[in-house]
């Protein structure tokens, strides 16, 4: 239930200007997630937005108000810490209640609370353990247990799964999809590196680079139309291909991308590109062949079922029909035509 | 199903190959050990036991070898007089004793506890991040560097009737009426002794709980922050329950040092009753009073008040040196 508004928000560490001035509306109830390259600034965004650090220039609101100034206990959020952040000498009951003892909570209001929370993430077993007692998905469950027992109107992760395990983090991720689904009207703002988290999470994607905004957008739109090279190149696995020089040319643009979905093996040889391949992933489902057509780097071709192409065959390769080609001029902004 | 069947005769090797690598560990572990047992063995134990020995026999500083056994008699004996009335002697009943056992626990006790108040104020302070905090961290230990032969002669200076800077500046400053000669004056001399006491070991202190509040991880008071804890609840209810582990050892040290605190009394207050601790009461005897055998029974005495008070400490505040309960 809170609009979070950021007007030209800056943040320097001494003479380092990490936020060069970040302008993002994110709606209430909206699941907004930050992604980018390590060491763009998401964390530090994230930590602004929950008042552990201070804003060194701008503005930001919720609902409307400022609350640069506000003590972060005071701006109704709840983080949950990629290192859990519990507390080791207190049991989980007493790492969830914490925060409402201390606003003066009721006992038996207490209880309920943790009790609903702990029942939703499955983890009631547990609550008379100490937090070294407990797996790292357990810890982490704790740890959303503890955000939601504060009854936020918004939450805040910072790479909540990045100490999770690959199966453990799928099922995690559902979780917390399931979490901002039950729990209306709550804002979620989600940091990650992991662009698959940030397409299967968010309402929103908000792509940084540098400490400025890249893009903002659903991640369909992200996908389909990415407003410059950089986004191009960071959502979607594998990454896009790109071309240069020669290859581009004739399509009168700077770089011309494809992504590998987007491409087939042309058997009668009609293809855009001829080449060689020189390895081939098999992942069950599907494939990707790489194939060297001469450019800086293998272009990487996504096939159905198993690769039925092996290393040394030489194959002419396009773009599916009704798929397209995504064109960048000098600066790498997209264009059509 | 086939991992199943398969698993116990696979993990019966497993076993064994982990306790043999236990059983190699705890070999070389003993034999790492070897050198310093003997060292202890050769330094310490077996002064120890002549020292015990001697508490039990009538030796004296020019007739040491040709001691004889005498039981318990140092510690207690009795006389029946023709009155029918018993007379005890001995260290047990000796008041002089008890009155040093008295001074050594006051001592210990006032020392530990400011020690450990300021130490810890001390390292919460330099655990904060400011400028210069390197050379604060490094500047804080010097009175600890100074032997304390040397910091005990500056203070008595200082600390001197008529020419000491503190009676100068108390006069000065309005603060007393007259010069007080604090390290002879009976009522003053164990303050004296621990205002030099604290001053010189607070930075000790200090280092051990500083490097325990370094140990907690600077996450949790972000989460604390969120929960919104007020800083004294912060210190009481986080900083406090995992600094407890390091403290605890940090006072265990400190405690017994201070149960054997001698050459800073030898040399500040020699000769007051009102500061006389065991140590030096032993030292008194053993070499000044040639009563060799009854200043080796305080020994034997003084080694087992120590040891008693540390293991009850050690039980009583589940004391784990192993550097945290996490
Ligand atoms: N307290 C600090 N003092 C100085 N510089 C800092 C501080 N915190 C972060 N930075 C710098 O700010 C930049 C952004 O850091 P931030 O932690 O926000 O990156 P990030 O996008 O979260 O990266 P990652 O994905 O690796 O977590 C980095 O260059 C980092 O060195
Ligand atoms: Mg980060």
């Amino acid at each position: 239930m809170a609009n979070i508004q950021l007007r030209n928000v800056r943040k320097a560490f001494g003479a380092v200007e990490v936020i060069k001035g970040i302008d993002l509306d994110i709606q209430s109830g909206e699941f907004m997630v930050f992604v980018g390259p390590s060491g763009c600034g998401k964390s530090t965004l994230l930590r602004l937005v929950a008042g552990l650090e201070d804003i060194t220039s701008g503005e930001l609101s919720f609902d409307g108000k400022i609350v640069n100034g506000l003590a972060p206990s005071k701006r109704g959020i709840a983080m949950v810490f990629q290192s859990y952040a519990l507390y080791p000498h207190m049991t989980v009951y007493a790492n969830m209640a914490f925060g409402m003892q201390l606003q003066g909570g009721g006992k038996e209001e207490i209880k309920k609370r943790v009790e609903a929370a702990a029942e939703l993430l499955q983890i009631t077993p547990y609550l008379a353990r100490l937090p070294k007692q407990l797996s790292g998905g357990q810890r982490q469950r704790v740890a959303i247990g503890r955000a939601i027992v504060r009854d936020p109107k918004v939450f805040l992760f910072d790479e909540p799964l990045s100490n999770l395990d690959a199966a453990l983090r799928v099922a995690t991720r559902l979780e917390i999809a399931k979490l901002h689904h039950d729990m209306h009207n709550v804002t979620m703002v989600y940091v990650t590196h992991d662009q698959v988290e940030a397409m299967t999470l968010a309402d929103r994607i908000c792509v940084l680079r540098d400490g400025l905004v890249e893009q903002v957008g659903t991640p369909l739109e992200l996908y389909e139309n990415p407003q410059s090279l950089f986004v191009a190149g960071f959502i979607g696995s594998p990454k896009m291909n790109f071309l240069t020089g020669k290859f581009a040319e004739p399509f009168k643009a700077k770089t011309i991308g494809a992504r590998s979905e987007h491409l087939e093996v042309k058997s009668n040889g009609s293809g855009l590109w001829k080449g060689e391949v020189i390895h081939s992933e098999n992942l069950g489902s599907d494939s990707y062949i790489y194939v060297n057509v001469g450019s800086d780097e293998p272009l990487i071709v996504r096939e159905n079922g198993t690769a039925l192409h092996q290393a040394g065959d030489v194959l002419s390769v396009g773009l599916i029909e009704g798929e397209k080609l995504h064109k960048f001029d000098a600066v790498g902004k997209p264009f059509d035509a | 199903m086939a991992t199943d069947t398969l698993a116990p005769p696979m993990a019966m090797p497993g076993v064994r190959i982990k306790s043999e690598l236990m059983q190699q560990r705890v070999r070389a572990a003993r034999w790492f050990l070897l050198p310093m047992l003997i060292a202890l063995a050769v330094v310490a134990g077996w002064p120890l036991l002549r020292s015990i020995y001697f508490s039990f026999t009538d030796a004296s500083l020019n007739n040491l070898y040709g001691a004889e056994w005498v039981g318990f008699n140092n510690y207690l004996r009795w006389t029946t007089l023709d009155s029918g009335k018993t007379v005890y002697r001995g260290l047990l009943v000796d008041p002089k004793w008890w009155g040093a056992v008295g001074n050594t626990l006051r001592f210990a006790a006032y020392s530990v506890t400011f020690e450990a108040i300021f130490g810890m104020i001390v390292a919460l302070v330099l655990n904060a991040e400011f400028k210069g905090r390197g050379i604060v961290r490094a500047a804080i230990l010097i009175p600890w560097a100074i032997p304390t032969i040397v910091s005990a002669k500056m203070w008595s200076w200082m600390l001197n009737d008529q020419f000491g800077i503190l009676n100068d500046l108390g006069m000065r400053l309005g603060l007393l009426s007259q010069k007080v000669a604090w390290t002879a004056n009976s009522d003053t001399a164990m303050t004296a002794v621990l205002i030099v006491d604290i001053w010189k070991t607070t930075p000790f202190m200090a280092l051990l709980i500083l490097a325990g509040l370094q140990m907690i991880p600077k996450d949790i008071y972000e989460a604390a922050e969120i929960d919104g804890v007020h800083p004294v609840k912060q210190f009481f209810r986080i900083t406090l329950p995992l600094v407890r582990p390091a403290l605890m050892v940090a006072i265990i040290f400190r405690l017994l040092d201070a149960l054997r605190i001698f050459d800073l009394i030898y040399v500040l207050t020699p000769n007051s009753d009102s500061t006389k601790t065991m140590s030096v009461l032993a030292r008194e005897n053993l070499f000044d009073f040639d009563k060799f055998a009854y200043g080796s029974a305080m020994s034997t005495l003084l080694f087992l008040i120590i040891a008693i008070l540390t293991i009850l400490y050690i039980w009583l505040g589940k004391v784990r040196f192993d550097g945290g309960d996490r």
